[in-house]
């Protein structure tokens, strides 16, 4: 799993239907100290995550769909899991 | 999931009896500024994304899964295909196209 921050998100009407109903969130890799660590990518969201929000992303696929549709299966290769409140 | 654009088409007669009918894409991954990023792939979609379209693509195992309950041996299809990106702070990257 990484952090990352959400930067923004996309819109997408024709998409593979276990996408329906979730978020699709563009996320960016930060360090523990905030600065970047990485390219951009895409994840479903799971934890109704906003833009500036500091959040965890899984990036196994089994786990990701699951989470965040609820079963297996899903063609979901990342996820938002979690909202950080605190790094120590 | 990476944002996409489709470059174009590969037609490839011989293949493995279980991507029949399947419409295999050549796509550049691209930041969420929609710059390049990295090496044009194959991709098989499974929405139907035509060329020069914004899409985005699942990699892994996963990628298998569009298609079931067919086993299509794919690591990179595309999964949707993109209206708008919106960055913050109220940013608009894309529109339709």
């Amino acid at each position: 799993m990484l952090l990352a921050k959400v930067v923004g998100n996309i819109v997408a009407t024709q998409k593979d239907q276990r996408y329906e109903g979730g978020r699709i969130m563009v996320v960016r890799p930060i360090n523990p100290d905030g600065s970047e660590a990485g390219d951009d990518l895409l994840a479903l969201d799971a934890v109704d995550a906003g833009v500036g929000d500091t959040v965890v992303v899984v990036r196994e696929g089994w786990s990701a769909s699951t989470t965040a549709t609820g079963s297996p299966g899903a063609a979901i290769d990342s996820a938002i899991v979690g909202v950080v409140d605190k790094v120590e | 999931m990476e944002l996409a654009r489709v470059l174009g088409t590969v037609v490839a007669t011989v293949k493995t009896d279980s991507l029949e009918g399947r419409k295999l894409l050549v796509i550049q991954p691209l930041d969420s500024d929609l710059n390049k990023r990295g090496k044009p792939a194959v991709a098989i979609d499974s929405v139907g994304a035509g060329k020069g379209e914004i899409v985005f693509w699942c990699r892994g195992r996963e990628a298998s899964f569009p298609f079931l309950p067919s086993e299509v041996p794919s690591d990179c299809t595309i999964v949707g295909i993109v209206d708008s990106v919106f960055l913050d702070p109220g940013r608009k990257v894309e529109s339709k196209i």
